[in-house]
């Protein structure tokens, strides 16, 4: 059928498919990447129009250079408190996921990821906006949470499924739900949260409210429709919203060239529906923060939705059911151009003389206990692979206000069916 | 129909047949389904998120890219929307892709593409545009995915005029099934229980998992044949009452009928849309009861379906009330997962329950 019409005298089309230029076997590097100075990047007015602005959506906001030091005008000048308490945040992050992992490839989970590599773009956001600001996270930013102080107990209670988990057990591990720490919940279907995030800033401007959004999805989760439809709305009602983009520059096994990466940046994305975009290293906290205070001061000032691109890289798999030997190269996390951010802030810190090896040793070591005796606690709640520890009846629970007469049927057929099956499946 | 399980690998109905055969899992019989119609027509693509290189998260398409090329085999962007808009397109033009969703509880952002373009298409066009497309997901749980990897959405889909909704529950019936499905001209949802992707779960979770090895289901012909759209399959023949079932829930019910020592007669339907009413009618005017087993949740389900269709043609052969055995009507828990599962409790207790009346 394909082939019933005659060929014009006219060259062939060809389909074009993107392939990442590595793959398994490959000797990675990232000299494609174009890397610009630190501090290269103008820092426009935080009220001023997108339109002069677009260079930012193609260049890189960096601050930290190659000597560690802080420069440019992008340079948040946070004090040595400000920055120690950001680098303590990512070292906690990363022990915990570190944690995590190890518990879900021991079976006491059926589920966990990561944000290796991209601690700073969740945890200096979360410093730089305010306590009160709603997030909208995807599954990669528990940084978030983490910098806003949410018990790592509670987490892990979550990651268990276990009697003290407060979602009862109904959501897949790392799909938390923190309303009094302005966390919304988490999504397993990409890019929901983004309208929604939109959806909540229009509705603080609506009401005169002074709290902001922020949102946060992958460069992969840029392609579906909920991503445009934001982006629209933000544009059209100058919504109080950032909107992160994160560019780890893998979604599962599939590279940033399937979510547009050759032709543009993600932040360009922004210049077409008029909004401010920045395009950010991501493994550089300050630039994060930087970047993420300027559209927050945006935001709260009436003067729209920022688009910022996190540049940065996934250092390790997707999730614990994935294994990243298997489609990339394994040279790509040490090649990476931009460096690790933890070790990048450490190494300012210590440029400035406000910190020293022995110091982070000490805190490493500090925090690893923290994240150890928080796991103890909630091991003590039980784990997932010991059985079921939500009371059976609170399946039903949830799914509407008031339980209708069909659901309260269904919940009187399970219980006797528990009964009939002669086994303890609720441990109360 | 009334065949035994013994000799499901001769049966294919009025399909062509292939002589040799090799022992496969289903994920292997699915990607030998994909090579085998792809080597005989060029016009066949495979596209979906994840599906390239790597072959897939499940690896139903390993090995076809580097067999057929890129744009035979590609990766495609995060937008369910787009892969079900574009596969229509290409369809249009006059290929017939196969786009993979992911899973199943990914397929709504490609709704509107789905039913109101894919399944309309052919009626509004009077024929002149079709979307002979197949929409590969898996469904189902019992894999600890929580609420976003483990719905049964073929329900949204039956009540959608214009798509065909198949459900294999072997690895031979899934091979058939879907180089039927790609022949077909008009939309294919083929939805594949991933909890028998690699052996016939009979909903012991406690129990150690089989796999395909000893199960004639997983003896599959290498080549070319087909099972045939809209025929069900009588897996156990029986006189006391009728179970009708599909996917994983076919060796659940297996089981459970085997536990109980009922005389059941157990019908895989394969195919939703169009449904082998005929088989139905047959089995329960034979047996005088019907049960209907699914594992999404019950109401508006497929099994409301079936009840009425029974109660419509069958109610004077009818001696009990039908019953149905399906997922309850919330979404599905993580940690309660096996709570949630008709499993073989939920399927003893009906069993019960319809025999005594
Ligand atoms: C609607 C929907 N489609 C597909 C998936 C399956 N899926 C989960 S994560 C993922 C990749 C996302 O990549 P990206 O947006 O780059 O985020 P990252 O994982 O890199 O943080 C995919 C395809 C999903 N969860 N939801
Ligand atoms: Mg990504």
């Amino acid at each position: 059928m394909a082939s019933e019409h005659p060929r014009a005298n006219l060259p062939p089309l060809t389909l074009h498919v993107p392939e990442p230029r590595f793959r398994p076997g490959d000797a990675a590097d990232f000299v494609a990447v174009e890397v610009p100075p630190a501090g290269a990047a103008p820092r426009p007015d935080s009220a001023a129009e997108p339109r002069g602005m677009s260079e930012l959506a193609y260049s890189l906001v960096r601050v930290l250079d190659d000597d560690n030091r802080a420069v440019g005008p992008w340079d948040p000048r946070l004090s040595p408190d400000a920055l120690r308490r950001l680098l303590a945040d990512m070292v906690r992050l990363r022990a915990f996921d570190e944690r995590m992992f190890r518990a879900q490839r021991q079976g006491k989970t059926s589920f966990y990821m990561k944000a290796t590599g991209e601690e700073a773009v969740a945890v200096a956001a979360a410093h730089a906006l305010d306590r009160d600001d709603m997030c909208f996270p995807s599954y990669r930013q528990q940084g978030l949470l983490i910098a806003r102080g949410y018990p790592l107990v509670d987490m892990m209670n979550q990651i268990y499924s276990n009697t003290a988990d407060k979602l009862g057990g109904k959501q897949l591990p790392i799909m938390y739900s923190a309303k009094d720490f302005g966390f919304f919940s988490i999504s397993g279907n990409l890019t929901t949260q983004y309208p929604q995030a939109v959806g909540w800033a229009m509705a603080s401007a609506a009401k005169g409210d002074t709290r902001i959004a922020a949102v946060w999805c992958g460069e992969g989760s840029t392609a579906e429709g909920d991503f445009h439809s934001a982006c629209t709305f933000a544009s059209v009602y100058r919504a109080p919203v950032v909107m992160n983009i994160v560019n780890n520059q893998w979604a599962i096994s599939s590279f940033s060239g399937f979510a547009g990466a050759e032709a543009t940046t993600f932040a360009a994305r922004a210049i077409g529906y008029g909004i401010a975009g920045l395009r950010v290293d991501g493994n550089d906290a300050l630039a994060v923060y930087a970047a993420t205070q300027w559209a927050a001061e945006r935001a709260r000032t009436n003067c729209g939705p920022t688009l910022i691109e996190h540049f940065t890289y996934r250092a390790e798999g997707h999730s614990t059911s994935d294994d990243p030997t298997q489609y990339r190269s394994a040279g790509e996390p040490t090649a990476w151009p931009l460096g690790d951010p933890i070790a990048r802030l450490k190494a300012h810190l210590i440029q400035i003389g406000e910190w020293d090896e022995d110091r982070h040793a000490a805190q490493d070591k500090a925090i690893a206990e923290d994240v150890r005796a928080a796991q103890k606690a909630a091991e003590k709640n039980g784990i997932l692979g010991h059985g079921l520890h939500q009371p059976l009846d609170s399946l039903f629970d949830g799914v509407f206000e008031e339980m209708p007469w069909h659901l309260r049927e269904q919940r009187q057929m399970m219980l006797d069916e528990e009964a009939a099956s002669g086994r303890p499946w609720a441990r109360k | 129909m009334g065949a035994q399980v013994s000799d499901i690998v001769t049966e294919t109905g009025n399909g062509t047949e292939a002589p040799a055969t090799t022992r496969m899992n289903m994920i292997q019989a699915i990607n030998s389904a994909m090579d085998v119609v792809m080597a005989r027509d060029p016009d066949v693509i495979v596209m979906g998120e994840d599906v390239g290189y790597f072959g897939g998260v499940f690896r139903a398409t390993a090995g076809l890219q580097s067999k057929y090329g890129k744009t035979r085999v590609f990766d495609t962007p995060i937008t369910e929307i787009g892969i079900i808009g574009v596969a229509i397109g290409m369809g249009a033009y006059g290929l017939r892709p196969v786009p993979e969703i992911q899973f199943a509880d990914y397929i709504y952002p490609a709704l509107d593409q789905l039913v109101s373009e894919a399944a309309r298409l052919r009626y509004r066009s009077a024929g002149e545009f079709t979307a002979p497309i197949t929409v590969r997901s898996p469904y189902g749980g019992g894999i600890f995915g929580g609420q976003t990897h483990s719905q049964s959405p073929e329900g949204i889909f039956t009540h959608v005029s214009g798509i065909k909704t198949v459900i294999p529950a072997t690895p031979y019936d899934a091979k058939g099934l879907l180089i039927a499905a790609i022949e077909d001209n008009d939309p294919v949802l083929f939805l594949e229980p991933k909890r028998i992707y690699n052996g016939p779960f009979n909903g012991h979770w406690d129990k150690p998992a089989e796999n395909w090895s000893k199960h004639p289901g997983g003896e599959v012909p290498t080549g070319h044949y087909t099972v045939p759209l809209g025929q069900a399959k009588v897996v156990r023949a029986g006189e006391a009452l009728t179970v009708l079932c599909y996917g994983t829930m076919v060796h659940v019910c297996e089981r459970a009928v085997a536990e109980a020592g009922v005389d059941a007669e157990i019908v895989d339907l394969r195919t939703l849309i169009p449904l082998d009413i005929d088989a139905i009618e047959a089995s329960v005017k034979k047996t005088g009861r019907c049960m209907i087993v699914h594992e999404a949740t019950r109401t508006g389900g497929f099994g409301a379906e079936l009840s009425a269709l029974v109660q419509e043609r069958c109610f004077y052969h009818l001696e009990a009330p039908i019953e149905r055995v399906t997922g309850f009507d919330t979404p599905y828990p993580h940690s309660l997962e096996w709570a949630y599962f008709p499993g073989p409790v939920r399927i003893a207790q009906a069993l019960k329950k319809i025999m005594k009346d």
